[in-house]
This record gives C-alpha cells, structure tokens and sequence, in this order.
C-alpha cells in the first residue's frame, strides 16, 4: 500500500522561512511514534552490522539433536526443523532485508528521480514520453511484477532487488516529474538560465536539490514496503538461497510446524511488521515536517 | 462527459496494447531458446537434433518475425487461446477458466467490505476526532497497513483455526456447491486480502473529512440547525468520498496483488496460487497468463474508478 500524499505545488511555492529548521525539529522529534520508529530503526541497523557478534549461535549451524526447541534460556527462541537457533537467524535476516531494501531502493530512486527531472523540466514531448512508458509499470500489482521477473531470470536475491527496484519506479517519477515541472517555472531558475548555465546544470544543481524533500520521504515510506514485498517474495521461495536467512521464509519454514513451535513463526513475522511500521512512522513523521502547506497547524 | 468517456477508453485500448507488449518482450528476456515457454525446460533441447528443434520452431511459429509472434500471439489471447501448459497438459485457457472465478470471488468479496468497512471507520474517526472511536480506528490502520497478510494469515490458522477449531484452516468450496462452508472457508482469506486496502479506505475517508468538515458551506449547514447526521450524510460525505474513489482502483490492485499470497498461504485454487505454483514448475505459458490476467484486471479496475469518478465529481472539466 503506496500512497504519497504529497502535492509538488504545496512543497515549491510556499515562502522559505528562517525558522523551518526549528519547526522541523519540533513536529519531528516531539512525536512519540516518531522517537519510537527511530529508535527501532537503529536497532535494526546495529543488529544488521554487530550480526556477528550479537547472534548467540552459528545461523547456519544444524542440530539434529535439538530440533524444534520451545524457547528456553539457552535458546531464547527455539529452534527450528533442523536445529538452528531462531534467534541468530533473525538476527541475520536483518541483513537481508536492509540489503534488499537500500539496494533496491537505490535502483528506482536514482532511475525514477533522474527520469522524473528530465521529464519535468524539459516538458512537452518527452514528458509525456517518458510518463507513458511509467505508465506502463502501473497496473502490474508490484508482488506479480516481481514474481514474473524474478521467474524470468531466476530466484536469486540480485534479482528480488532488480525486480522490486523496477517495480518501485513509478513512485518516484511521477513525484519528481511534478516537483521539476513547478521549479522550471520559478525566477532562480530564470536567473541561472539568463547567467548562461547549461541544462545539466540546472538539473543536477537547481531543480534535483529543490525536488529533495518530497523525495526523502518516499525513500523512507518505500523503504518500509520494500521491505514487506522482499518478505513476501521470500515467503513465497523467491530470493535467498538456503541456508540464507530471511524473515519472509523463516515465517514460511515455521509454518509447517506451526503446532510444535509457533514461535518459529511469529518471531520473524512480528519483526518484519515492526521495522516496516517503524520506517512509516518515521515517513509520515517526516511528511508532516517537511511539508509547508502544515506551517502555522503543526 | 461522452468525450471524456471516448478519450479515456481509447487511453485503455492504449495501455491495454502497451501491457502485452511489456509482457510479451519480457518472456523473451528467459535465458536460451525460446522454445522454453512453449516446451519443457532446455536440458531436454540439448539431446534433440537441430532439424527437431527447427521443426518445434515451426511449430510455435519462432521462425517468423518477433512482431508476426506478437500479433499472433495477441490475436490468440483474444480468441481465448492462452497457449499450453506444460505442467497440467492443458491449454492454459481452461486453466485460467477454471480458477478466475475463484480468485474474483474473494477480490470482489474483499474489496466490497475493505470498501464500506474503510469508509463507515474512516467517518467514524474524523466525525469523532480525538474520541475513542478515532483512538481505536487510526492505530488500526497502521496496523492493517503495516502487518505482513502471510503472517496475519498464519496467526489466524493458529488461533482461530488449529487452537479453537473455529474455521476450516485451508481450501475453497464453491457457494454454489455448499454456501455455509465455503462463507466459513472465505473468511480468513478475506480479511488476509481487504486488510491493507480497509486501512488505506479508512484513512484516506479519515483525513479528506477532516478538510471537508473545516470547510464554509458545513459551517453554514451548522448554523441552519441541520442534524449532525444530515450534515454528514448529504454535505460533508459527497465531497468527503471524492478523493477516497482515486484511491480505491488503487486498492483494487492491491488486493489481487496480495492474492498471490493469501492463496497460497490458505491453498486456495485461484490465478495467484497458479501463478506462484507455475513460477517453480518454471511452466511459462501460464506464468506469462496470470501476469496479463491481473493486470487487465487492474487495468479495468482503473477505467471503472475513473469513469465514477467523472460522473460523481461534475466540477472536474474533461477538455
């Protein structure tokens, strides 16, 4: 569920103000779910990096001889059909997902914002050139976009992060298209033109850095659903290779032994949710604080 | 309005071409021959002989000209020829014959209720802003926007299933086979598939309230003494639900996105189970008809929204 509630004129024409950066700083950092998704956030991304030193055991490491485990002190949340320990793959599938998810991410933001400024700015034509050819990505369901692809060049988590990069385009081109289409209007945009700067330069230098706000926020938002869709595939037997852990097959492995060890399920699956609520949070908190047209409501 | 009706199903017919092309050109990105979406995987080439393979080609017309294979290819969907299946040795139109009403039984099924569901919570929140009926909506709808359906889905086998027996765990029945079974059947996938799409109604209906609410003309509708559920109903909820009909060819794509997954976690015999199931038999045919399938239904989805949309909302000018 992607929806940008973010109008291009609103972030453009609104007047600079001195004190954005306070205002910023008080609809941003006072809210509570906003500390909360923050803090989850970095959680996340110190367990992805200290994985090695965090996890209690080898993730990958089989024990025939304590399979399916109920949580107990020794391990904190059992063991799964061959004996691995929960815990240290969860642990190790925070890897996965933020690998996939910044990679992917990676993809469609620098080709949907670089499409999206060209679009803009030089209008006409190629603007609706390049918007039909997005269109074109529209009605695939994201999910069954990344199935087919990920069926035609195979399961490997290089194509999940192609195929969830690809699919994710759109969001970004049609938000910077706008952003880019107000800016080329504006009169410091005249002036750099008047002063004999090349269109390159225009783009890369004037109309990129004015289009940033609306932009971080869908990198944000997306961040959290590229990584719900990686979960998805991945539950579904598309991505990492075995013995590679990821939260989607994790939750997928546990259910076949839902009645021996539930929890081999609900970990992986209560830790996608959390990190995805936690970059929306985070997302929206973002949208409201960066947004001009709240000035004077929030 | 008739022009705008015109233009846009011309636009359709556009995207609609656009789509197979996409689709069409993507099955010739496979690795190696592409005798592969026609026959068997391509270990079994290796061991024929050029003249057999040749006369395969033949066969599947590959040795005319790719855009020859496009227009032949596009001429046979529409006569309802999808090609065949090499995993259930059937033409794949049957296949999809026999499995599309299921899948559009549970869509249609949970985008109704997501639909009137979103709506009446969203209201509810905004009319009551700050009360205990938004306090409960809004966190839901982070909830229901966030949660993963897979997990949702197995939590309800495990508590409403397994634990207390409540509802059959996995399967679809017909309703015209046995009504109270498959409604029994039907719910837990359902809710799986309008979760997502019930949160963004909601919160969508939610916020353009509040804007309308805070607008004159319900001021003025105060001022006369109107009733509180005159208000809402006749002034606020016709501008209110505009902006809630963009999103809701949106959420259609969403849910039968999202049935890919519900029916493969509840083992439901619809197009998304197929496609997911034909993606490991590496069975191309049908991988590439289920793409089509949804996307033209999103496609459509889309048209139906749009035309609503025009006619519900005569301030918009269709130059």
């Amino acid at each position: 569920m992607v929806e940008y509630d973010i109008s291009s004129k609103a972030f453009s024409e609104a007047p600079p103000r001195a004190s954005e950066w306070k205002r910023f700083r008080r609809v941003f950092f006072e809210r509570r779910l906003v500390m909360f998704g923050l803090i989850v956030l970095l959680i996340l991304g110190l367990t992805a990096i200290f994985a090695d030193w965090l996890a209690p055991y080898n993730p990958y490491k089989q024990d025939l001889n304590h399979i399916l485990l109920q949580p107990s002190k020794t391990h904190l949340l059992g063991t799964d059909a061959i004996g691995r320990d929960t815990l240290s793959r969860l642990i190790y599938g925070s890897r996965t997902a933020l690998t996939v998810g910044f990679s992917a991410m990676a993809i469609s933001a620098s080709i949907g914002v670089t499409l999206g400024i060209i679009a803009g700015y030089f209008g006409g034509i190629i603007n609706i050139i390049i918007m039909r050819l997005i269109d074109v990505l529209m009605p695939f369901p994201m999910i069954v976009l990344a199935l087919l692809i990920s069926a035609l060049l195979g399961g490997g988590i290089q194509n999940v992060i192609l195929a969830l990069g690809v699919a994710t385009i759109p969001g970004y081109t049609r938000v910077t298209c706008g952003m880019a289409l107000s800016i080329r209007e504006s009169d410091y945009i005249l002036a750099e033109r008047s002063l004999g700067s090349g269109r390159l330069r225009i783009m890369a230098r004037h109309v990129l850095p004015n289009a940033f706000p609306p932009i971080i926020v869908i990198v944000t938002l997306q961040l959290g659903f590229l990584i719900l869709a990686e979960a998805s595939l991945s539950f579904l037997g598309i991505g990492i290779e075995p013995p590679g852990a990821a939260w989607g097959a994790m939750v997928n492995e546990g259910y076949r032994h839902l009645l021996k060890n539930p929890v081999l399920s609900f970990a992986p699956g209560a830790a996608i949710m959390l990190v995805v609520f936690a970059f929306n949070m985070v997302g929206d908190g973002l949208r409201d604080a960066l947004d001009p047209r709240l000035r004077g409501t929030l | 309005m008739t022009t705008y009706i015109a233009r846009r199903l011309l636009q359709t017919l556009f995207v609609l071409i656009m789509v197979t092309l996409v689709i069409f050109f993507a099955m010739r990105l496979l690795p190696g021959d592409p005798l592969i979406i026609y026959v068997g995987q391509s270990q079994q080439f290796a061991s024929m002989s050029e003249e057999g393979l040749e006369k395969l080609r033949h066969q599947f017309g590959l040795d005319k000209p790719v855009l020859v294979q496009y227009v032949s290819w596009v001429f046979g969907i529409v006569k309802g020829n999808f090609g065949d299946s090499i995993f259930y040795n059937q033409p794949v139109g049957r296949l999809l014959l026999e499995r599309y009403p299921v899948t559009i039984h549970l869509g249609l099924l949970a985008f109704a209720l997501s639909t009137v569901l979103g709506i009446l919570g969203g209201l509810l929140a905004a009319i009551r802003r700050g009360k205990w009926a938004d306090r409960i909506v809004t966190p839901l709808t982070y909830v229901g926007i966030t949660v993963p359906v897979f997990w949702l889905g197995i939590l309800m086998i495990y508590t409403l299933g397994l634990k207390l027996n409540w509802l059959p765990i996995v399967g679809y029945t017909s309703p015209f086979d046995d009504f109270w079974m498959s409604t029994k059947q039907v719910i837990m996938p359902v809710i799986c598939l309008m979760i997502g799409a019930l949160a963004g109604t909601a919160r969508q209906t939610r916020s353009s309230m509040l804007e309308v609410i805070r607008q004159d003309y319900i001021r003025t509708a105060w001022s006369k003494g109107l009733k509180e559920r005159v208000i809402v109903m006749r002034h606020a909820l016709k501008n209110g639900l505009i902006p809630v009909i963009t999103v809701l060819g949106l959420h259609l794509g969403f849910i039968f996105g999202g049935s890919v997954i519900v029916e493969t976690v509840f083992s439901i015999p619809g197009i998304g189970y197929l496609m997911v199931s034909s993606i490991f038999a590496q069975d191309y045919a049908v991988v590439q008809s289920c793409t089509l399938i949804f996307a033209v239904m999103v496609v459509f989805a889309n048209l139906v929204v749009d035309i609503s949309y025009s006619w519900l909302d005569p301030r918009i000018k269709y130059g």
